[in-house]
């Protein structure tokens, strides 16, 4: 009888997140005549499928560069973020230095900056640094957003590392620095992964800035540059965009899903109590 | 720097690599009690206290970047906002004057101004509460144990992780005016004659905004409230179980109790996404219908950009700042006060 | 082998407010087992890290081997230490373990192999060493946390309550092995507990510290015959030693020594015991009573070993004494042994 309901639970909420994709999956593969008709079964073909929506989006919406800048976008920043958020996690959560908490709060009090009231002044820095219209703009950028909420993130798991760990490490004939980089960096794992994961999210999906500082078709992020080259004025190239909106939102819940357990259980296993 | 090992601890280890092979069987009595000795010992290195030993340098080299950062592209452009805030600058004319609160009084005077406040909070607050309710119902089914977890945990993780445009946009197509898919099968179902317009009525349009935001927001607070519930430790829930309390007395005195850290902390995140998020209504409504969907940071946004009048528009985003200080720092002490205890 | 020494040494907490190290002078001898024994919070781990330069102490000197090394981070103290947690790294496999202090030396692949394999075998875990320490008991996990500690060849191994972690019954075989590996390897050793049994058992001398004060120092018979003060006396023993108000001292006496009249010979104390409990331990006899005769009225306990087969029972008065060589005399404003 449990068992029954907790499947149903389940599924009910998998239909309730799921229900739009599922949907988009279907109205990508569907002709223009078979959409536009209000009597039509939504849910049904009652047209043959076509793929010549899904071709649009590659040939001539630059689908592909779009999903590519992302990408390498995502990744420098997840990388710049690790480099400078790490260090100054460790710093916070483990020196012992007396400001340490008021640090912690400044950096909170930064994640309440809204881009809506940076990017004005910020594409004039961007402008400054001659950045305007490349990509490169946002992988200056977009670390502003991901390093505030990292920190904030890597701080609890570094905390969760016992602090036997690493004076054994330096005991074991290791500086101070050597015990953060192997004996430390290793065990916050969980929460490496943890901010990759969220700080490419949160770039993917960003959208004011990705607006307001590049606008050539081929420097842009999909965020961007599927609403965009898809939506012209009042016409929307409906079905491009569920396919779109498929194929990105599927590979990025796949390998968040992958690290998920990670994420949650991850903390140091039981090495050090008995 | 680098010295020899002080004699005396030599003394035990055998001189060739091959004596301290020996004796690998046959323990225990056998045991060489010798260390085997290295080529490379006595590389030891002794010096004193390096840089990379001392703590003070070492915080401030670990932090600087960091701070450096922000410093440059967060707390230059946020003075620099303020400074639009005060002064007439505008799209067509970028030129510097200052007129100080006037920014302020007009968008005061503005009764859409007041109109999206209003809207902030009840879109905030309505938000959160469905999201921390589904969110802990969420947490509780992932938790639990059941074939095809797997797969229900990617569904369930799908409205987050995708960009939240693209989510919108599927959203958009679901809730329009003619070939919505729901105000057909309301249709088929006979619920309805007509079309919903889901978007074109004030509060339908209202409500269509926060339960997009609600559906893209949930799978993460679950995401987040389960490693809350991971983190309880299981002997709690069993000894509660010992004593005789059902389902909802150790939901609501065990687990609830223990997870309310977690559950205020991941509040506090989404309030303040929530708060300054505008990706959901920018796509669905545009502010719309009439102006029923605006809220500050769109407002800001469409002033600001739209409009081309970036003091007023950053007077509106600025305004915002002070309500999530005070609303960040409300439930900062109150997690530290549950922490305590 | 190495001596460890520390002059003066002070640690103050929180700016001063708390004062876990105060003053302590303390050496070891070469190749010592010196055991740290005191009730938590007494300042004997945060001794201990100081040594280790996991702390950087107030004021005074940490002297390994005759050179100064307080400015020294722990890596370059040639000290080995194992904590009470054991801090065995989960991610790494046991053998992973045991070379990283080696990778720190920066030794070749080999050697490190070697040595492992050396200190794994002589602590019988060769066959544990792919295995991950969660997958390890408490006891094998305290053997890799001392094969880790060997490979380094110290000159000091430190050791924080390493058999607290155990059961009951592994603690005894483990405290054995522990002895006989340090007589092995012959390397001095700093120990830290709060458990006298361990400190009587492993330790060449035994510092008993309590309020960041070392109070004595010395052999463990030494320590229980002849404690210094009336902390020491009362710290030590189970049960501990008795105490009898005498005018401005105390006599003490160790409950072993009380025993019927007719079993001590020679120079005694005769008292009076009234007995109102008795108690069956393993053997022995724990007669609880009140003892007149020495001083003042005082409830005393007297442990009388399995060869004294007389009868006694509750409720009453009977004969005893106590060796006069074996009564120890406290000064009883300052707790202090009083020469007489």
């Amino acid at each position: 009888m449990r068992r029954v309901g907790v499947y149903l639970l389940a599924i009910g909420a998998a239909f309730f997140c799921a229900a739009p994709f599922l949907w988009s999956l279907i109205t990508a593969f569907k002709q223009n005549r078979d959409l536009y008709n209000p009597n039509n079964n939504p849910f049904l073909y009652n047209r043959p499928a076509t793929s010549d929506h899904i071709i649009y989006l590659f040939d001539r919406a630059a689908f592909g560069t779009f999903a590519w800048n992302t990408v390498w976008v995502g990744v420098l920043v997840v990388l710049i973020t690790l480099a400078l958020g790490l260090p100054a996690a460790y710093a916070l959560a483990r020196l012992d230095r007396p400001w340490a908490g008021w640090f912690g709060i400044a950096i909170f009090l930064i994640y309440l900056v809204p881009p809506s009231l940076l990017f004005l002044s910020l594409s004039r820095i961007v402008v400054a640094l001659g950045l305007q219209d490349s990509t490169w703009s946002l992988v200056l950028i977009y670390p502003t957003i991901t390093i505030p909420v990292s920190i904030w993130l890597l701080i609890g798991f570094l905390k969760a590392v016992p602090r036997d760990i690493e004076e054994q490490a330096m005991v074991d004939g290791y500086s101070r620095l050597g015990a953060f980089w192997r004996a430390v960096v290793p065990l916050t794992f969980p929460g490496i992964v943890a901010v990759i994961v969220f700080a490419f999210t949160l770039t993917a999906s960003e959208f004011i800035y990705a607006l307001s500082f590049v606008s050539p078709s081929t420097e842009k992020v999909i965020s961007t540059g599927v609403p965009t080259e898809l939506i012209r004025g009042d016409v929307f190239f409906w079905q491009s965009l569920q396919a779109a909106t498929v194929l990105v939102a599927v590979p990025l819940a796949l390998v968040f899903n992958l690290f998920l357990d990670r994420f949650i259980a991850g903390f140091t296993q039981g090495a050090v109590k008995g | 720097m680098s010295e020899g090992l002080p004699e005396g601890i030599d003394r035990h280890a055998p001189r060739s690599a091959a004596e301290g092979r020996h004796g690998s069987e046959g323990l225990p009595e056998g045991i060489d009690r010798h260390a085997p000795r290295s080529a490379a010992e006595g590389r030891h290195s002794s010096g004193g206290r390096k840089l990379a030993d001392r703590e003070g340098t070492l915080a401030w080299l670990f932090l600087m970047p960091s701070v450096v950062y922000i410093i440059a592209l967060v707390g230059v452009p946020f003075v620099l906002a303020v400074g639009f805030a005060v002064s007439d600058v505008t799209a067509g004319d970028p030129s510097f004057d200052f007129v100080g609160l006037a920014n302020f009084r007009a968008i005061f005077d503005d009764p859409v101004f007041w109109r999206s406040l209003g809207n902030t909070f009840l879109f905030t607050g309505v938000s959160m509460i469905f999201i921390v309710i589904f969110g802990k119902i969420l947490a509780n089914i992932l938790v639990a144990d059941f074939k095809g977890k797997w797969i229900v945990r990617f569904l369930v993780l799908l409205p987050w992780t995708t960009p939240a445009t693209l989510g919108a946009i599927a959203w958009l197509w679901l809730l329009d005016s003619i070939f919505s898919p729901i105000d057909w099968v309301l249709r088929k179902l006979g619920f309805i004659d007509g079309n919903m317009y889901w978007l074109g009525e004030p509060q339908l349009a209202m409500g269509s905004v926060i339960a997009v935001h609600v559906w893209r927001l949930t799978p993460l607070a679950a995401v987040i409230m389960m490693a809350g519930l991971v983190a309880i430790p299981r002997d709690m829930d069993e000894a509660a179980r010992v004593d005789g309390a059902g389902f909802w007395r150790r939901m609501f005195e065990v687990t609830i109790p223990l997870t309310l850290p977690v559950i205020a902390v991941s509040a506090l995140f989404g309030a303040i996404f929530t708060f300054t998020d505008m990706a959901v209504v920018d796509v669905l409504t545009n502010g719309g219908p009439n102006n029923a969907t605006q809220v500050l940071t769109s407002w800001a946004f469409f002033r600001g950009i739209d409009g081309g009048d970036v003091g007023q528009g950053a007077a509106v985003a600025l305004f915002l700042f002070p309500l999530l200080l005070a609303a960040a720092i409300a439930i900062l002490r109150a997690v530290r006060k549950l922490e305590v205890r | 082998m190495a001596i460890v020494e520390v002059r003066n040494l002070t640690k103050e907490f929180d700016g001063g407010k708390v004062r876990a190290v105060d003053g302590v002078d303390l050496a070891t001898k070469e190749g010592e087992y010196l055991v740290l024994l005191g009730p938590s919070g007494c300042g004997k781990t945060t001794l201990l890290r100081s040594i280790a330069g996991l702390e950087q102490p107030t004021s005074g000197d940490i002297l390994i081997d005759g050179n100064v090394v307080n400015d020294l981070p722990p890596r370059a103290r040639k000290i080995a230490m194992v904590f009470q947690s054991y801090a065995l790294y989960p991610h790494k496999t046991v053998l992973a373990n045991i070379v990283f202090p080696l990778r720190a030396a920066k030794l070749p692949l080999e050697d490190r192999r070697r040595k492992a394999n050396w200190a794994a075998e002589l602590l019988g875990i060769r066959h544990l060493l792919e295995r991950k320490p969660r997958q390890l008991s408490g006891g094998e996990r305290q053997r890799v946390a001392l094969a880790r500690a060997l490979v380094r060849e110290p000159a000091v191994f430190l050791l924080d309550e390493p058999l607290s972690n155990l059961d009951a019954k592994l603690r005894a075989s483990a405290r054995d092995e522990l002895k006989r590996f340090q007589q092995e390897v012959g390397t001095t050793t700093i120990y830290v507990t709060h458990d006298q049994v361990e400190a009587m058992g492993l330790g060449d001398r035994i510092a008993v510290l309590s309020q960041g004060k070392v109070r004595q120092i010395g052999r463990p018979v030494d320590v229980y015959d002849d404690p210094a003060d009336t902390f020491v006396a009362t710290f030590i023993g189970s049960p501990p030693m008795n105490l009898v108000a005498r005018g401005d001292t105390l006599v003490g006496f160790r409950p072993e020594h009380l025993l019927p009249a007719s079993y001590v010979k020679g120079d005694a104390q005769p008292v009076k015991l009234t007995v109102d409990r008795l108690e069956y331990l393993s053997g022995d006899r724990h007669v609880y009573g009140t003892v007149t005769g020495v001083g003042e009225r005082t409830r005393v306990i007297a442990r009388l070993p399995a060869t004294v087969g007389d009868p006694i029972e509750s409720g009453r008065e009977y004969d005893f004494a106590v060796s006069r060589d074996r009564l120890r005399h406290f000064d009883a404003a300052t707790g202090l042994r009083s020469v007489s």
